[in-house]
């Protein structure tokens, strides 16, 4: 069995991933390391944004299911705190250099594409319509960002360096993208949801596929954060998304309901 | 209710409604003769996102269908499609989104891929990876891609400078013969 509460859940999930990531993406305009990555970061960002707005829009109308008033696809991305967020910690965590932009990025894509591609299958017809229309976007992202993984890791002393250093201090957040917890796993069971712990062998083999191209060492496994049930999914977040949200956040809480 | 060849070929159903022939023709042209903002060289119907028209309890009915989710052309366009309905007919339009199935860059019609071309823009399919086994490698790094013909000389000695260009569905490339830059809308 699974209720509406536990689709809004996931939606939100689906949702706030795009959202947080196309934020974070959107502090590099105008100053990305070269124009063309300005750019190229904005439009990935735009995409994910997009799909966010998909996602969210169709979470407000599964609460207002429940007799309560749906909220919109705004109402969500701007009033809500970070304890109410539903993203995975590993998109919400700072820029930092490029190279930790784009480890961020290579290691969600990888998974975004499996993951959209499996909803693509889902019993939901909406949430299908949406994953189809998302993956052929995700295919691309990851193009680009596999491409800069090998360029960096293969590349210089330095740029080899920055870009180890970036994957060995993310790696503790890609576990969670394949904990599957009992909101997933009714909407799993009910043919809705993607079940995320099919996903890692494949999503290790093609992680393992570019870090041997890039000459880059796949890190030990160690502590995985969020993987009990507390983390990102549960609304359990490190201390950068309320950060983020704060500035994300401040117009429209500012001046509510504002239209120009 | 009785089914409508539309002018993009797919058959949709009015309703009940009494529809002439005439009407909903001049409908689709008022549609027909809404540009994509981003790329003004092109209809939304030669786009092929312009999935059917119908009239639905006294009021027109547009399914469209966005090309990219965060295509910021895509509000522009709806208001666009309302007021060309309302200047040419004078009733009232209502522009529904229709994700299923998703657009592609096939539905693009041969018009509109000759407008493209002649607009400087290399339209999606221009590569040579079926008939001629040529690639190109980008100019600045990553794997080598199917070459995409010049839409100034239709050289396949281009090169790809930037995955992504001046907007969500293009590319940014270079002539190595002409010299010229040029924009390739992206396969998708």
């Amino acid at each position: 069995m699974c209720g509406n509460g536990q689709l809004f859940d996931y939606l939100l999930r689906l949702g706030d991933n795009g959202l947080v990531l196309a934020q974070r993406l959107g502090e590099w305009v105008g100053k990305g390391p070269v124009l063309e990555e300005d750019i190229a970061s904005t439009n990935v960002g735009l995409d994910l944004l997009g799909q966010a707005r998909l996602w969210l829009a169709y979470a407000g109308e599964i609460e207002a299911r429940d007799g309560k008033p749906g909220r919109s696809e705004d109402q969500l991305a701007y009033q809500r705190d970070s304890a109410s967020y539903r993203n995975l910690l590993l998109v919400e965590q700072p820029n930092g250099n490029y190279a930790d932009t784009i480890a961020r990025q290579f290691l969600f894509d990888q998974w975004h594409v499996l993951l959209l591609g499996q909803l693509t299958l889902s019993q939901d017809e909406r949430i299908a319509g949406i994953a189809a229309k998302a993956v052929k976007e995700a295919r691309y992202h990851v193009e680009r960002s596999t491409d800069w993984v090998v360029r960096l890791g293969d590349g210089t002393e330095l740029s080899h360096a920055r870009m180890q250093a970036a994957i060995d201090a993310l790696w503790m957040y890609t576990g969670e993208m394949f904990a599957v917890d009992a909101t997933e796993r009714a909407l799993v069971d009910a043919g809705i949801a993607a079940d995320a712990a099919a996903l890692e062998p494949h999503w290790r083999s093609a992680v393992q596929g570019t870090f041997d191209e890039a000459t880059l060492a796949v890190p030990t496994d160690s502590w995985m954060q969020g993987t009990r049930e507390r983390g990102g999914k549960q609304g359990v977040h490190t201390e950068h998304l309320s950060h983020m949200l704060a500035v994300m956040q401040s117009l429209p809480r500012a001046h509510p309901n504002a239209q120009w | 209710m009785r089914h409508v060849e539309t002018l993009s070929g797919a058959a949709s159903v009015t309703d009940r409604m009494h529809v002439s022939e005439q009407e909903l023709a001049a409908v689709w042209r008022a549609i027909a003769s809404v540009v994509d903002p981003e790329i003004p060289v092109v209809s939304v119907v030669e786009l092929g996102i312009v999935r059917s028209v119908e009239r639905v309890a006294g009021a027109w009915e547009v399914t469209v269908t966005p090309t990219y989710s965060g295509c910021p052309a895509t509000r522009v366009i709806e208001d666009d499609i309302r007021t060309a309905i309302a200047a040419a007919v004078g009733e009232r339009a209502q522009v529904m989104t229709a994700l299923a199935p998703a657009w592609t860059t096939d539905w693009i019609a041969p018009e509109g891929l000759a407008k493209l071309r002649a607009a400087g823009i290399a339209p999606p399919g221009a590569t040579a990876s079926h008939d001629v086994p040529v690639t190109t490698r980008a100019v600045t790094f990553g794997r080598p891609r199917p070459a995409v013909a010049c839409p100034n000389c239709g050289s396949l000695r281009t090169a790809e400078l930037a995955r992504f260009g001046s907007t969500a569905c293009k590319a940014q490339y270079r002539c190595a013969d002409c010299l010229e830059p040029f924009d390739y809308f992206k396969p998708h």
